[in-house]
């Protein structure tokens, strides 16, 4: 039952061949057997998830429901949820239970999904390996000596191991797509302002957004579709209709135009990597694409200009992590500025205060000019690049990350090399454009992840372009040995 | 040496709006601590902003009555500072590109000319909580019910050369805000406070001095209070060679002086950016031209109408268009009283203000309303009762004795108009002061006024006295 995809299990539970409570006890159960060695799940609610399954069944039994009531999914810990623990991967809220439910968490619970627990991530979301998180390391199922993949290493370490069918995950610098890459799994950031971001504790404003990790492209497009639309609670939420993203799935993709940006070909690509993604390009053009060579010149800023705008952003947002209110607070402070200092000292872990001095800095009177507002001029290059791009082609395609998971512990005292892992997936955000990151061969036994990335809004398309290639190869279907 | 001193007003004005600026809870004064504020407000993670548009109609309006530029864009940016009753760690306010830019009001000045005050901006932002400091042995409590209420800032030019120009910009500018029905003003519950900047120059030079800022004023008297006491500190300060350092001071109103709060080595550098959780605000020209639409007749306006319609001198048109409130009081009463425009204008600025201020009472709460207070002047104006017999009625009135004619009625207090009636009194007291008479004829004529002071005692007021004044000339002929 656990290997089935979201369209399986739907179309299972509709027909009564299986009622929500046994899959989700499968789930349950098979956390319980598998996440002392993965560390996917620091939570796991399962009365409550239970309690959801049979209300679904209920439904269900009506003839009523949803493709994805009944359906259980883990919540990336950055997701408020309601009476649950909602910790950020950080010690400075691990004792925060979340008075409400962010919009993305209502919106399944309203689908009638089941929530199985919430997943464990990057500090604040904050890395690339999720070796910042409070409560360790999260393993690469494929290989446990191998990083899943961060911020939403978790969620994709538990999808990859088959300890949910879909999870959700969030994306401010390729917190989806490098992780869904380094795990095997198929994940898609949205454009900025598609899903909402109410309830998600926010890491860099501008550039975080919500999105679904799944096995396949037809799963993604279910999920999408219950977290995609406006929200008057999001001032940055598109109020335009949602599509359905999967009524194109199917469509053939025949003189689809894909664009190969030779910025993201060049010098620190792995070897096998370029040559996994040649083959997945060379797939495209038997399904009848067709591909042209472009460039994203401003491509080498977009490193610099992140780690410029995203700890500007993050410095102001964690403020409110003060230890007044919720959360972390020392032990006896012995005035207010004591109380500040240890609290936020004691509560942050290093590469969150890294990025908050980084972030103080760069907007602090006499440099904000020369950082903050410069970055975000070329911002608006790096932007520009992708919209000359998208007058000559529909899709650009490239590697998700420009190698194949890499060891735990292998870049934790090189934050610059750790940064670099995320080099082609920051432009995105930077621009706030749709991506996908799905399965496309293997590095050994670690995966490799091919980038889609579509036009402001084209997330019907990137499913459509993923799903054909999915119908014609396998590796997305491939379970971790351990984990069948 | 001769001093010149320079003040600008930051004056903070919280809008009536009904709900915060920045989230769904209520603004409503006095509520038991953190009932009134919701997840937003209290800074919980993952919460978001979400503009009231209510607010920016608000600051449009004050926009267009200072004859100011509304901007077509302007940015939310956060100030970032850490303080307990600060929930997120910023406030969320605008800097570069405020909403409204560029206008300008009129004061009056005490020798009666009229000054322009520019005003540089008046911005949108939301106010922080409040910190308590009592009753919680030794610890502080916060009350968050004020986070995020909505505050227009609007920052003069440093225009003002005295505390009284100061006091009136202050006074017009509270004023305008009512009348537009933008903020109560009420300044005891802090809805309408204001900051000074504070600098004095040698005159005749064009620098500006270092200034200071003084802090949370929060009354009129206080305004004139601090600078002048500030503007004296600061020249004694010159005077024996020291200088003045560019600092925060407060204002404390026990002791009447200011002290430093922060100097520019400890301030804080704010950190401002544009606030990425909120779009850019976007005002449309259309947006504009309906508020306009929306716009009361404003102050001077209304003065200059007063002025022209009622043959008001300025000084009275500008008394009785100080509030709203007074001016449709005052033109209620010229109603009820069938045109007496001049003769409402000196009982509402002098009987019925006087009896207010002494009761502490406003003019919403007057126990005299307009109807009645015109139905004293139409017994006036018929010769009913005399003037001086009317402010004994209006005591009356004022203490619940019923309207006009029914205190006239109950006290008998009808003026003589009865020529053979006053004809009587006048003989009588002519017949009773021989000597008076006497001196009179023989060319003191200053004695008439004791025969006409005689005549009224022995009427008990109630001869109509110009009446008496032509008997008594024909009398004592």
């Amino acid at each position: 039952m656990h290997t089935k995809t979201i369209a399986e299990l739907s179309h299972a539970l509709h027909k009564r061949e299986i009622s929500s409570v046994e899959l989700t006890r499968t789930f349950i159960e098979r956390i319980k057997r598998h996440n002392g060695a993965l560390n996917a799940y620091v939570t796991v609610t399962e009365e409550q998830a239970l309690a959801q399954a049979r209300a679904a069944d209920a439904r269900l039994k009506k003839g009523e429901g949803g493709p994805l009531t009944g359906i259980p999914l883990a919540q990336k810990d950055i997701f408020c949820t309601q009476g649950v623990k909602t910790t950020c991967g950080s010690k400075m809220l691990d004792n925060f239970i979340a008075p409400y439910d962010a919009t993305t968490v209502e919106r399944f619970n309203h689908a009638g999904a089941v929530m199985l627990g919430k997943t464990n991530m990057d500090e604040f979301a904050m890395g690339s390996s999720n070796e910042t998180s409070f409560y360790g390391p999260v393993k690469n199922p494929w290989d446990l000596s191998a990083v899943p993949g961060g911020s939403s290493g978790g969620s994709a370490a538990a999808v990859a191991a088959r300890l949910a069918p879909a999870a959700t995950s969030t994306d401010t610098g390729g917190s989806i797509r490098q992780p869904a890459a380094l795990c095997g799994i198929t994940g898609i950031k949205p454009t900025y302002g598609r899903v909402s971001r109410y309830g998600m504790i926010a890491f860099a404003s501008s550039l975080d957004q919500g999105g679904p990790m799944a096995r396949t492209a037809e799963d993604c497009a279910l999920l999408l579709q219950a977290m995609a639309g406006f929200d008057a609670r999001d001032s940055t939420s598109a109020d335009r209709p949602v599509p359905s993203y999967s009524a194109a799935l199917n469509d053939s993709i025949k003189g689809l135009k894909i664009g190969l940006p030779k910025e993201y070909f060049g010098a620190g690509l792995d070897k096998k990597m370029a040559q996994l993604i040649e083959a997945a390009i060379k797939e495209y053009e038997k399904l009848g694409a067709t591909v042209q060579e472009i460039s994203l010149p401003n491509t080498h800023l977009a490193v610099p200009v992140y780690y410029v705008i995203a700890p500007a952003e993050c410095s102001s947002n964690l403020s409110r992590f003060d230890g007044v209110r919720f959360g972390y607070r020392c032990k006896a402070p012995k005035d207010l500025e004591d109380l500040y200092k240890r609290s936020r000292g004691e509560g942050f872990g290093a590469e969150v205060k890294r990025r908050i001095m980084v972030g103080t800095y760069v907007l602090s009177a006499g440099y904000y000019d020369a950082y903050y507002l410069k970055a975000q001029k070329l911002r608006r290059l790096i932007s520009d690049d992708f919209k000359q791009a998208f007058s000559e082609v529909d899709v650009i395609m490239g590697p998700t990350a420009p190698t194949a998971a890499f060891n735990l512990g292998e870049k934790t005292d090189d934050p610059v090399t750790m940064y670099l892992s995320d080099i082609y997936t920051i432009a995105v955000n930077l621009a706030g454009l749709p991506a996908m990151s799905i399965p496309a061969g293997f590095i050994g036994q670690r995966p490799a992840g091919l980038q889609i990335i579509g036009n402001y809004f084209d997330e019907a398309r990137l499913l459509n372009v993923a799903h054909q290639y999915q119908k014609v190869t396998d590796w997305h279907s491939r379970v971790p040995v351990g984990f069948e | 040496m001769e001093w010149e001193t320079v003040i600008g007003l930051e004056v903070h004005a919280q809008l009536a709006t009904q709900s915060k600026i920045f989230s769904g809870a209520a603004t409503a004064y006095g509520a038991s601590p953190n009932t009134q504020a919701c997840a937003v407000d209290l800074g919980l993670p993952g919460v978001l902003p979400v503009l009231n548009a209510e607010a920016v109609r608000m600051a449009v309006k004050f926009g267009l009555a200072i004859g100011a530029t509304i901007a077509p864009r302007s940015v939310f940016a956060r100030k970032n500072y850490f303080y307990p009753d600060l929930p997120k760690g910023y406030q969320i306010s605008q800097y570069e590109l405020p909403v409204v830019a560029k206008g300008s009001i009129e004061i009056e000045l005490e020798d009666g000319r009229v000054k322009t005050i520019g005003i540089t901006r008046a911005h949108l932002e939301e106010d922080a909580g409040k910190s308590l400091h009592e009753d919680f042995h030794g610890k502080s409590g916060i009350d968050l019910n004020r986070a995020g209420t909505p505050l227009l800032e609007i920052v003069s030019e440093p225009d003002m050369r005295s505390a009284k120009e100061a006091v009136a910009y202050m006074k017009k500018i509270h004023s305008l805000v009512r009348y537009l029905e933008i903020c109560d003003g009420n300044m005891q519950e802090g809805s309408f406070r204001c900051d000074a900047n504070v600098s004095v120059r040698p005159k005749g030079r064009e620098k500006f001095g270092t200034r200071a800022e003084l802090k949370n004023i929060n009354s009129f008297r206080f305004v004139e209070k601090a600078i002048n006491f500030e503007v004296e500190r600061q020249i004694e300060l010159l005077e024996s060679g020291g200088s003045v350092v560019q600092e925060t001071r407060l204002y404390d109103a026990d002791k009447g002086e200011t002290r430093p709060m922060r100097s520019k080595e400890e301030a804080n550098d704010y950190r401002y950016f544009p606030d990425p959780d909120l779009l850019p605000l976007e005002i449309e020209g259309a947006f504009i031209a309906q508020v306009k639409t929306t716009l009361p007749e404003l102050p001077d306006q209304k003065k200059q109408r007063f002025v022209t319609d009622y043959a008001l001198t300025p000084y009275e048109a500008g008394v009785l268009t100080a509030s709203r409130e007074l001016a449709g009081f005052y033109e209620a009463v010229v109603e009820a009283a069938q045109g007496e425009a001049k003769l409402a204008a000196n009982w509402v600025t002098g009987d019925l203000l006087g009896a207010l201020n002494k009761a502490g009472l406003d003019i919403l709460a007057s126990p005299v309303s307009p109807q009645a207070l015109g139905g004293l002047l139409l017994r006036i104006k018929d010769n009913t009762i005399s003037g001086k017999i009317a402010k004994q009625v209006f005591d009356a009135m004022w203490h619940g004795e019923g309207d006009a004619d029914t205190v006239i009625q109950a006290k008998g207090l009808r003026q003589v108009t009865d020529s053979g009636a006053i004809e009587k009194v006048v003989d009588e007291v002519i017949a009773r002061s021989p000597q008076q008479l006497e001196q009179y004829r023989a060319g003191k004529e200053a004695l008439f006024g004791y025969f006409v002071g005689q005549v009224m005692k022995a009427s008990e007021g109630k001869a109509n006295p110009a009446q008496v004044n032509a008997l008594l000339k024909e009398k004592l002929k």
